[in-house]
């Protein structure tokens, strides 16, 4: 997961929870299950055209609104190899963390010309995104942050050392 | 140090804390709402085997009460399982309210209280001078294993708004003015305080409505100095007055961003986004159901204004007016002081005391096409049911005359 390479979904400013993951869906506790309504809000065809390791991008405020956990599970289990905002809405950056859903903060991303459907290269450990023919860098995550997603969220590391898993 | 960082450090055994540092802090109220059953699978993926602190974890029925469907039904009955076996005392089924009225009325929350509920708009409490954040199921989990929650103290912006509010003007007029002039992003990993003369004149359940909304600005807490007020107001649920942590005079904070508020007309968040903000549009506007509710406008003060726009009048033909108090105790009072009978004369529709219709998941859904004018607090693209409907987010005063002429209006046109 140190680079991940796919094609990207485009997304603008302000993306709330109940567009990533509508609340009429919200029962529904199966993670696989949730999986077949990323995004259904804002793009009823992402679940059935994402593939995996695909690139999420989107403006300011990704993740805005409803706590949900639903919306970062949405994504994760749609196989989504990372989500590359300018900024993120708290709850849902924390929840990324837990689940294990890369989640990188590129406050420059307006320097690139991207473009829906295009391949893209993500280097999570050095902070470099490559698309649109151009490159930018961004402040990698911090070791902390970056071994809890490595490790797929911070389950496994939490019943290994308790609250020391978060460093 | 500010209020805030004050009380992080205490709840962290630390002399001070600063913005940006990171500390484990005891938190001292926690609650589950009932659309997260997410927490209880998280909860054992991670080992959990017993609460921390039964006594002090509290699970809300609010977002889907009574159940809407049968995978509803199924979430409340594992829920309910689930605190059997945790030995969980407060569990508030079904018709209780909402769960931040539900907790400040269990008398759990003060000033200076570490309070995290799985809901965004738990930024509420800071009214009453706590610190208060919403999180995720997995943070939750976490907290109910361990007692503990890691935080990274946040910069304070301060919202200074002074003046005098106009008849028919609400605290909801004032949040949606300053959030249009700031946008919905300006308080991204932020606390928010409030104050000026215009919040030391409001009543609690109005310094309420502010903090509220303050996470639609993206802020991870909100703030109002505890005075006279707020613990007359908490006084009634039990809470006993103690120690109440201050901001020190050189407090530096992020910003200050001060607004005059006399002269302020209603205010309305047009649909599609909160800081879409603009006065009540002067075309007619017809509006299908107005919603007067959730934790934003559903309190008693909210049913007062209503019901005395509404005492005398109807509500006007081909358009429908949900009402739903914020909590079992709110309807208790309402009844009481007569305005639900007023609100039912006037053609009033009561649910059940939860979140209502606000997340789009019972109680009043929208179909493509319509519009609603809700006291709610979002209006993104199908918050309230179907992406084809229209919302407009107002205070309960414009809901209530919007309901007696059945276009968008504030309470001064009528």
């Amino acid at each position: 997961m140190d680079v991940i390479k796919g094609k990207l979904f485009i997304f603008g400013n302000n993306i709330d929870t109940d567009q990533i993951y509508p609340g009429r869906f919200i029962e529904i506790t199966d993670h696989k299950e949730i999986a077949k309504h990323a995004m259904a809000g804002v793009d009823p065809s992402f679940a059935s055209t994402v593939k995996p390791g695909d690139i999420v991008v989107g403006g300011t405020n990704f993740g805005c609104g409803s706590s949900r956990e639903h919306a970062v599970i949405a994504l994760k289990n749609a196989r989504v190899g990372a989500v590359v905002a300018k900024s993120f809405a708290r709850i849902f950056f924390r929840n990324a963390v837990n689940q294990g859903l890369i989640v990188i903060e590129a406050p420059n991303l307006d320097e690139l010309d991207l473009k829906a459907g295009e391949e893209a290269e993500l280097d999570v450990v050095n902070g470099e995104f490559a698309a649109g023919g151009g490159k930018i860098s961004f402040p990698p995550l911090p070791e902390n942050v970056l071994s809890i997603i490595k490790a797929g969220g911070i389950f496994s590391l939490f019943r290994e050392k308790g609250v020391k898993a978060f460093g | 140090m500010h209020a805030l960082e004050k009380i992080l450090a205490r709840a962290s055994g630390k002399e001070r804390v600063s913005a940006g540092e990171i500390v484990m802090a005891d938190v001292d109220v926690a609650e589950v709402n009932d659309l997260y059953y997410q927490v209880v699978k998280s909860f054992y993926e991670l080992g959990g085997t017993e609460i921390a602190f039964p006594e002090r974890a509290n699970f809300v029925f609010d977002h889907y009460s009574p159940a809407s469907t049968i995978g509803a039904a199924e979430n409340h009955r594992k829920f309910r399982e689930f605190c059997r076996e945790m030995g969980v005392g407060n569990l508030f089924d079904i018709g209780d309210g909402v769960c931040h009225q539900v907790l400040m009325e269990s008398g759990a929350v003060g000033p200076g209280k570490i309070v995290v509920e799985t809901d965004s708009h738990t930024t509420t409490l800071g009214s009453l001078g706590a610190f208060a954040t919403g999180v995720g199921s997995t943070d939750m989990a976490l907290i109910l294993i361990t007692g503990k929650l890691w935080f990274k103290f946040p910069r304070v912006i301060n919202i200074v708004l002074e003046g005098t509010l106009g008849e028919g003007v609400m605290a909801k007029d004032v949040i949606l003015h300053v959030i249009g002039r700031l946008r919905q992003d300006a308080a991204i990993y932020k606390a928010v305080e409030f104050s000026g003369s215009t919040v030391r004149d409001m009543p609690q359940e109005e310094r309420m409505v502010l903090c509220n909304m303050a996470v639609e600005m993206g802020a991870k807490t909100a703030y109002i100095e505890p005075d006279d007020v707020t613990h007359d107001y908490i006084a009634r649920y039990g809470w006993k007055k103690g120690e109440v942590l201050t901001t020190d005079k050189d407090f530096e904070y992020d910003s200050v961003h001060k607004f005059d508020v006399s002269g302020l007309k209603p205010q309305a968040a047009l649909p599609g986004s909160v800081d879409n903000v603009s006065d009540i549009p002067s075309e007619d506007i017809a509006i299908d159901q107005v919603f007067l509710g959730t934790c934003t406008g559903g309190r008693l003060n909210d049913l007062r204004m209503a019901a005395e726009i509404l005492e005398g009048r109807q509500v006007a033909k081909g358009t429908r007016f949900v009402v739903i108090p914020s909590s079992r105790i709110v309807f208790q009072d309402a009844l009481k002081a007569g305005y639900v009978e007023t609100l039912i004369n006037a053609g009033a529709v009561f649910s059940t005391p939860g979140c209502g219709p606000c997340l789009g998941a019972h109680e009043g859904v929208m179909a493509s096409g319509e519009k609603c004018a809700t006291t709610s607090s979002r209006n993104f693209p199908g918050r309230m049911g179907s992406t084809e409907a229209d919302i407009y987010i107002v205070s309960p005063a414009t809901a209530a005359a919007t309901a007696i002429k059945g276009y968008l209006c504030g309470a001064d046109s009528l």
